[in-house]
């Protein structure tokens, strides 16, 4: 047999089989079905609009409590600072471009600490805060910088309404990739 | 012994068999690492003993050569260590903005058709040093040693997104890994469908697990914290997530006080790795000048080399293959002529950006008020001005800014 026929017959086996170019359309399809109830557990996303806050609620005063309990112990006596970030207070953005970031000077969406909180801390203990304590310790450190009152509730529908200080402090650096 | 530096000979001798020409050598071991006279190259560590606290270990650019990093010099940052992950036991959930959510695992994955890439990953936060003021007294590990480069090979992205099902309101996904931060960034869809991977080896090997061990995502050019570790979980969502590390730690703060929000590109840069600040000059004569060049936007197209603090120009020669998003290895034949000399390096890359200058990065992006007195510090992020080596009548090297 020539090479070339050779080469020809080869061709023809691999479509016999079922031999396909790779590409997207031709996945194995391996993906199992999950349901969005299986994933609960691990869906912890919570958007700036409040999308994922679960139900629940606390006050900056059942946060103190909280907070000396399970946070003081690194971020300092009420969130002034320890061998972890300082969680009250900030210096202006313009005292320099290394000004340290902090809750008060710089985080635009109040979202974000209820997420960080419930999903990285305490730091040794990661996710084994009930939410009404992460809903009561983001109401403590929001009070603390007195960005809401010493008597709000924090819940779902509260917390993405609070504005924080920096939310319009952004400027998108590359817009043309942002969808 | 850095391989560079020429020890002071005496006159030549009569050659001899050294002991280890006289003998059998070591038994090969199953899985090999380096001489034991190579114990120096080594990544350095900010916190090797764990503390609760950031790891970072960096790159050590001026002892290794060519364009890819070996997979145990290869940089990483962690924010709680390494999760010690059973690859049996891991999974991946698509979920979401999608028809139907998709659970896979490492095995299903190893069915997919696969891709390699080269491609370089870095820290948002590598080169920060360069922000300071007055120029830190370190060398090319400890400025850049938060960037990498590595053949990663997996199964993209779309691929299994595609499998999902998009729903059409999808504008982004928020990524998630197993640690125990469960670190999490957002991702536009744009780049999820472009080049985004679930890469699954390493150089050819698994992950390492600093790097995200079984399976991490990798978006080649973006941002190294965007390139989820250990990644358990991909959401499809309408907005962003504001997640801590994009809406704080990589928003670097501008003069004005205003600060700059996804930023994602590490835009073109290069530094000279060889000479550098721990490899001492041995006299006058011969040198090459080498050093890497890369961009997330396509290839490097060329690297300007000076000597003379930005004087006059020379343009280096470009290791092949110059790979899109990938570390470029230049090198410029250079003639030391024993006097006091600047190193420079300077790149473009194929999209037609052009490192800026110091000056140009210094009025946009501002600099400390202080000397930066930590070398391992992040005084902001994003820098991809140039680096200067100051090279002394002795041979020594120092970091200067010219």
């Amino acid at each position: 047999m020539s090479t070339r026929r050779a080469l020809f017959s080869i061709a023809l086996t691999m479509v016999s089989l079922g031999y396909v170019r790779a590409g997207a359309q031709d996945a194995p399809h391996l993906g199992k079905p999950i349901s969005e109830s299986d994933v609960a557990a691990w869906d912890i996303s919570i958007l700036p609009d409040g999308t994922g806050l679960p139900p629940g609620s606390g006050t900056p005063e059942q946060g103190s409590t909280v907070f000396a309990a399970k946070c003081a112990v690194c971020h300092g006596e009420n969130g002034k600072g320890g061998s972890a970030a300082a969680l009250v207070g900030g210096q202006p953005l313009t005292s320099g471009i290394e000004t340290a970031k902090t809750v008060a000077n710089f985080w635009p969406y109040a979202t974000t600490l209820f997420d960080f909180t419930r999903r990285a801390m305490p730091w040794p203990r990661p996710r084994t805060l009930t939410n009404d304590e992460v809903y009561a310790l983001t109401a403590f450190i929001l009070a603390q910088n007195k960005i809401i009152g010493g008597n709000d509730v924090m819940n779902a529908q509260t917390l993405p309404n609070v504005k924080m200080p920096n939310r319009d402090g952004f400027i998108p650096r590359f817009p043309e990739r942002i969808p | 012994m850095t391989g560079y530096t020429l020890s002071e000979d005496a006159a030549a001798q009569q050659l001899t068999d050294a002991p280890w020409s006289t003998k059998a050598g070591i038994p090969i071991p199953a899985y090999a690492t380096p001489s034991s006279f190579e114990k120096h190259v080594v990544r350095t560590l900010t916190n090797p003993r764990g503390e609760p606290r950031t790891q970072h270990a960096r790159t050590p650019h001026h002892l290794v050569n060519g364009t890819f990093t070996p997979n145990g010099l290869h940089f990483v940052i962690s924010h709680s260590g390494a999760p010690d992950i059973d690859p049996a036991q891991h999974r991946l959930v698509i979920h979401g903005l999608v028809r139907r959510p998709l659970e896979f695992t490492l095995d299903t994955l190893a069915r997919y058709p696969m891709q390699s890439r080269m491609t370089f990953v870095e820290c948002g936060g590598n080169s920060a040093p360069l922000f300071s003021n007055e120029p830190v007294q370190a060398g090319v590990q400890t400025i850049h040693g938060l960037g990498s480069c590595a053949e990663w090979t997996g199964v993209m992205l779309s691929t299994l997104l595609e499998e999902a099902g998009l729903d059409p309101k999808a504008k982004w996904l928020i990524a998630e890994g197993a640690d125990s931060l469960a670190l999490s960034r957002s991702v536009p869809m744009s780049k999820a469908l472009d080049d985004a991977m679930i890469a699954l080896y390493q150089n050819g090997e698994r992950l390492m697990p600093g790097n995200g061990y079984p399976m991490r995502l990798l978006l080649p050019g973006w941002e190294g914290n965007m390139n989820v570790k250990w990644l358990r979980r991909i959401k499809l969502v309408d907005q962003p997530g504001m997640s801590y590390y994009e809406a704080r730690t990589y928003a670097p703060i501008l003069p004005n006080g205003k600060a700059y929000q996804f930023y994602f590109l590490q835009e073109v840069k290069s530094f000279i790795t060889h000479p550098s600040p721990e490899l001492k000059m041995s006299g006058a004569g011969f040198y090459e000048i080498s050093g890497v060049a890369y961009s997330a936007n396509g290839r490097i197209a060329k690297v300007m080399v000076s000597a003379d603090a930005g004087k006059t120009w020379a343009e280096a020669a470009l290791q092949e293959p110059v790979l899109p998003k990938a570390f470029t290895r230049f090198r410029l034949p250079w003639k030391w002529d024993g006097g006091p000399a600047v190193l420079q390096s300077r790149a473009w890359d194929e999209a037609g950006n052009v490192q800026p200058t110091r000056a140009e990065i210094i009025a946009r992006r501002g600099q400390t008020k202080m000397p930066v007195t930590n070398p391992t510090a992040f005084p902001s992020q994003h820098y991809n001005g140039p680096t200067s080596w100051a090279v002394s009548r002795t041979g020594e090297v120092t970091h200067v800014y010219a």
